[in-house]
């Protein structure tokens, strides 16, 4: 294909919690990368063509080679760059298999829940509320009194979900509850993560998530 | 390592992300204990090793579960030694990983939704969603086999077992309805790898004929009685 770019380049979107977990993970290696961002409401060629299965944010290209879904983006990261530390998966199969299932568990639930939680009004709402607090508590147990979802270290699990803490803010004024509260040890995980230099520096802030929230709000004739 | 390991698979006779689990077991040539789960019943031990999610497949390995499918299947290749099913190349295994993920989901939805309508015209609405579907793993195979037999290149992967253990529900479907979810013309490359992985050891020691059979009768559950009664 004419001109492909030789390095890396992530096709995203400001505010995407996906995207935001590529960008953790190629901070976290020190990787470079161009960043190019996406106007999904006019999808551009190099998107269509880069993900025509699901033309969708985030796509890492890798010398013109196209990488999507981020958790497969975030992984490709880590094998592709092995001599970059640190290692986002651990060496041991079973804990690989924990944060790829908990990584998976975000992905399964999160976002849509979170969606309709702020989508959603009366019984529908209540529910999504009911639900939002059920998934954060399932992570504050599965956490645990661990420092990270990988241990002592800061891994795969940890860059699915932190991109997350940014829309707690947003989670809890809809849903009228608390993180602190309701899971004190993903709060604390949330605070310890965004000390990272990766987090810190790539997390949108909660007052502007909630913000783009309230735009799409008014995008759908929700009050 | 070779020995004895200590392996309890938990899952459904019909369920494809179980069959995936039993043919990468296979290829790595490990013994492992089977136990069928009845999802209106479930057991102690399903209850207590998934509790998140409450579904199998499950794998229980030395005490210590595994759950969701795809998670199992990275954990058997990572373990045991013997046969490669995802590809060793980053790039391939990212897009291994795409495609599988892609017939998990995507396909697996549609193609379920079409099983399961009751209105003629969802059901209609499935079927398209399905075909389209399958649209997209027949350009997968011709990315990912690189003119080779299976998607993973000369020997059976990770995506010929994930959308391979689909096959013989889509044998079922054939019967029932008459319709070719993997059609010779519509799909060409899928038909011929089809056969291939049909014929497969991997395929007929996870897959005995008699599952098109019950598969069928699950089907014929979700249609009226008239219907059923004339298959």
């Amino acid at each position: 294909m004419a001109g492909e770019k030789k390095g890396l380049q992530l096709l995203d979107l400001w505010v995407s919690p996906f995207g935001q977990r590529c960008r953790i993970a190629l901070a976290e290696k020190g990787l470079p990368y161009e960043y190019l961002e996406q106007d999904l409401g006019n999808k551009s060629e190099l998107l269509l063509r880069s993900n025509p299965v699901h033309k969708k944010i985030p796509v890492l290209l890798h010398d013109g080679r196209p990488v999507c879904e981020s958790l497969i983006i975030v992984q490709y990261i880590d094998e592709a760059f092995p001599g970059n530390a640190p290692a986002l998966l651990p060496a041991d199969p079973y804990a690989r298999a924990q944060a790829r299932f908990w990584a998976d568990y975000v992905d399964k639930k999160l976002y849509d829940c979170g969606t309709r939680l702020w989508k959603l009004k009366g019984e529908a709402q209540q529910q999504a509320r009911k639900e939002m607090l059920d998934i954060l508590r399932t992570l504050d147990a599965a956490l645990g009194d661990a420092k990270f979802f990988g241990g002592e270290a800061f891994g795969f699990a940890d860059v699915a979900l932190a991109p997350f803490t940014a829309w707690f803010l947003t989670y809890e004024r809809h849903g009228e509850f608390s993180v602190e509260k309701e899971c004190p040890r993903l709060a604390a995980w949330a605070k310890r993560c965004g000390e990272r230099e990766s987090v810190a520096k790539t997390l949108s802030s909660p007052e502007k998530v909630y913000e783009f929230v309230g735009v799409l709000k008014k995008r759908f004739g929700i009050e | 390592m070779a020995g004895k390991e200590d392996l309890k698979l938990l899952g459904l006779p019909l369920s494809p992300f179980v069959i995936s689990v039993r043919m990468a077991l296979n290829m790595k040539g490990v013994s492992y204990e089977y136990v069928d789960e009845d999802l209106s019943n479930k057991s102690e031990l399903l209850l207590k090793s998934n509790p998140v999610h409450k579904k199998v497949p499950v794998l229980i390995h030395n005490g210590k579960p595994i759950c969701e499918s795809l998670v199992i299947l990275q954990y058997v290749d990572e373990l045991f030694a013997g046969r490669s099913i995802l590809p060793t190349d980053p790039y391939e295994r990212a897009t291994a990983r795409f495609w599988a993920a892609y017939a998990g989901d995507k396909l697996f939805a549609a193609w379920y939704g079409m099983v399961t309508a009751q209105a003629e015209e969802d059901r209609a609405e499935k079927v398209k969603e399905t075909l389209a579907a399958i649209e997209h793993m027949e350009a997968a195979f011709a990315k990912c086999s690189g003119g080779s037999a299976f998607f993973g290149g000369d020997s059976i992967g990770y995506v010929d077992i994930v959308l391979g253990a689909f096959l013989f529900w889509f044998e079922a479907v054939r019967r029932v309805d008459g319709l070719e979810i993997i059609n010779a013309s519509r799909t060409p490359l899928l038909a011929a790898w089809a056969e291939r992985f049909g014929g497969s050891v991997e395929a007929k020691e996870a897959v005995p004929v008699t599952k098109v059979d019950l598969a069928v009768q699950y089907i014929n559950k979700y249609r009226p009685p008239a219907t059923a009664a004339a298959n």
